[in-house]
């Protein structure tokens, strides 16, 4: 049975003081429900992703608990970035093993709240190896930052080019009611903000922020007596190259590559087909290495594309337009999955003040760990 | 874990079964490395069989302690408070010479002087509790 997109929400994002994990999870999958016009004891499947600020073995199951339902079929991922565009692909291989007809991808976290800034800064660099990084001062920002070192030694990449990253998805961000960062960002301010990991200023990291989305994917004749809103899934692909920043095969070129031509083949598209695109945003260098590893433009031509405006909505490729995880928001799987649900609404022609003209196709990516897990999406006005 | 914990402490690598030959090794100060005696493939770190062609017990061999800065980063930001009075300090992947990998951070000089290419030597820097880090210095000729 053919999979779609048949509902697709999200909270409100940023500090949202009193919020909790589950009660995130609870408020965005309700929203997904309505939005795909079902009721909760419809669904057949969960899936979930993980919590730092209320981390369980079993999130899942904690999450039916809360929810009160008893799918038939539940598990939780785990793949950092990745996580989001994973349970859709996940999600969708179950409608197509018949497995499911309506799965719930559930993600939130409240990490500002939950952990504050710092709290979120040091959980995170323990996902540095125990042995040969965490002993050595490793932040995330400092694994992204060698990324970029060797990207700017090879291909030329700038730091104005990381700056009209950031300062094009503020753009973008100040479009969006709900983003979590609307003041005015220029080249300036990004190029003269606080050092965090050198080459990487304040502006390009992303957030840290609490909120949740939910999608959820049904079959297609399923979806068709609820909503005719469905989008539709064309392409998926996952790569996975290593977990650690110093087993990284390579600092210029990613499993993006294989996962984004795998969701290609498939959808029978090309790069050059795409509409919109949402692309992970850790930090600006994963957006710039993503764009060049994919196919988007060859190597060394991205940074100088995207000062030209390549990623503004009226670029050759529009980008992050809801703001990315640099300044709509970024909760765990969560802030991936928000790259999703701003496609899906790119594809309704939702988008408001952002939307890009007549989009009809969308490319989605997530990326966990430091570039290590990649699953991309291609996605498609029904 | 907060900015105002008032005993930081530096996180010691967790030995395992795996890797306490390898510590051992340090604490003497050499550093080793694995090459597969089937096929002579290089890894780091020891594992009981090679990634290559999954022959069991690859041989441990001992570096000459040379290597070249592949890429570094400036650390302003620490990750927790223990790293805090370091900053900044230089995090660094090396290409040992043997051909294998290691994140260190780089003594010795002022964190100005990295740069991608430089050849450094490795050292080791005692560790709370005993053993030592391999860590590395610019290579001076």
């Amino acid at each position: 049975m053919t999979p779609v997109i048949s509902g697709a929400a999200d909270t409100a994002v940023g500090r949202l003081d009193g919020s909790g994990c589950m009660a995130l999870h609870a408020e965005a999958a309700s929203a997904a429900l309505a939005d795909a016009g079902l009721r909760a004891d419809e669904v057949d499947g969960v899936l979930c992703a993980y919590s730092l600020a209320e981390p369980h073995l079993m999130l899942s199951s904690v999450f039916n608990e809360y929810f009160g339902i008893a799918p038939s079929y539940s598990a939780a991922v785990q793949a950092g970035g990745a996580t989001a565009c994973a349970l859709v692909m996940q999600a969708a291989a179950l409608v197509r093993a018949g497995i499911c007809r309506n799965v719930l991808a559930v993600c939130a976290d409240n990490r500002l709240t939950g952990l504050g800034r710092s709290g979120a800064v040091a959980a995170l660099a323990e996902v540095g190896h125990p042995q040969f990084e965490r002993p050595y001062g490793m932040s995330i920002p400092a694994a992204y930052a060698l990324v970029a070192r060797r990207c700017m030694h090879e291909q030329g990449v700038t730091a104005e080019h990381l700056a009209a990253i950031s300062v094009t998805q503020r753009g973008h961000a100040r479009r969006h009611p709900k983003a979590q960062a609307r003041d005015p960002l220029t080249m300036e301010q990004a190029l003269s903000a606080r050092m965090i990991a050198d080459p990487l200023r304040l502006f390009d990291c992303c957030l840290v922020s609490d909120g949740g989305a939910a999608l959820v994917i049904s079959a297609a004749d399923v979806a068709a007596d609820h909503t005719d809103r469905a989008v539709s899934i064309l392409g998926y692909g996952q790569m996975n190259t290593h977990e650690h920043a110093f087993a990284m095969p390579s600092l210029t070129d990613f499993g993006c590559r294989q996962s984004a031509a795998q969701a290609f083949a498939m959808a029978g598209l090309t790069p050059a087909d795409i509409d919109v695109a949402e692309i992970y945003d850790s930090f600006t260098i994963t957006l710039l290495a993503e764009l060049e590893s994919i196919g988007f433009f060859p190597k060394g031509e991205a940074g100088p594309a995207i000062l030209d405006g390549a990623l503004e909505l009226d670029g050759v490729l529009p980008c992050n337009t809801h703001g990315g995880l640099l300044s709509y928001g970024h909760s765990g799987a969560a802030g991936g999955m928000f790259h999703i649900v701003e496609a899906v609404r790119q594809l309704r022609g939702e988008a408001e003040a952002r939307q890009v003209a007549g989009a009809e196709t969308a490319f989605v990516h997530g990326d966990g760990g430091i570039l290590s897990a990649h699953c991309s999406l291609i996605l498609g006005r029904a | 874990m907060s900015a105002t914990d008032p005993s930081p402490m530096k996180p010691v690598p967790l030995v395992t079964a795996d890797t306490r030959a390898f510590w051992d090794a340090c604490a003497e100060g050499a550093l080793t490395f694995q090459r597969c005696a089937a096929c002579g493939h290089v890894q780091f770190p020891p594992r009981p069989f090679c990634t290559e062609c999954r022959a069991t017990g690859p041989g441990t061999e001992r570096s000459a302690g040379l290597g070249t800065i592949h890429s570094y980063t400036i650390v302003h930001r620490a990750p927790t408070a223990a790293f805090k009075a370091d900053t900044p300090y230089v995090l660094a992947l090396v290409d040992v010479d043997e051909g294998f990998r290691l994140m260190v951070n780089l003594r010795g000089c002022p964190p100005s002087d990295a740069r991608i290419g430089l050849r450094v030597r490795v050292l080791f820097e005692p560790l709370a509790g005993g053993g030592a880090l391999p860590q590395v210095r610019p290579l001076v000729e």
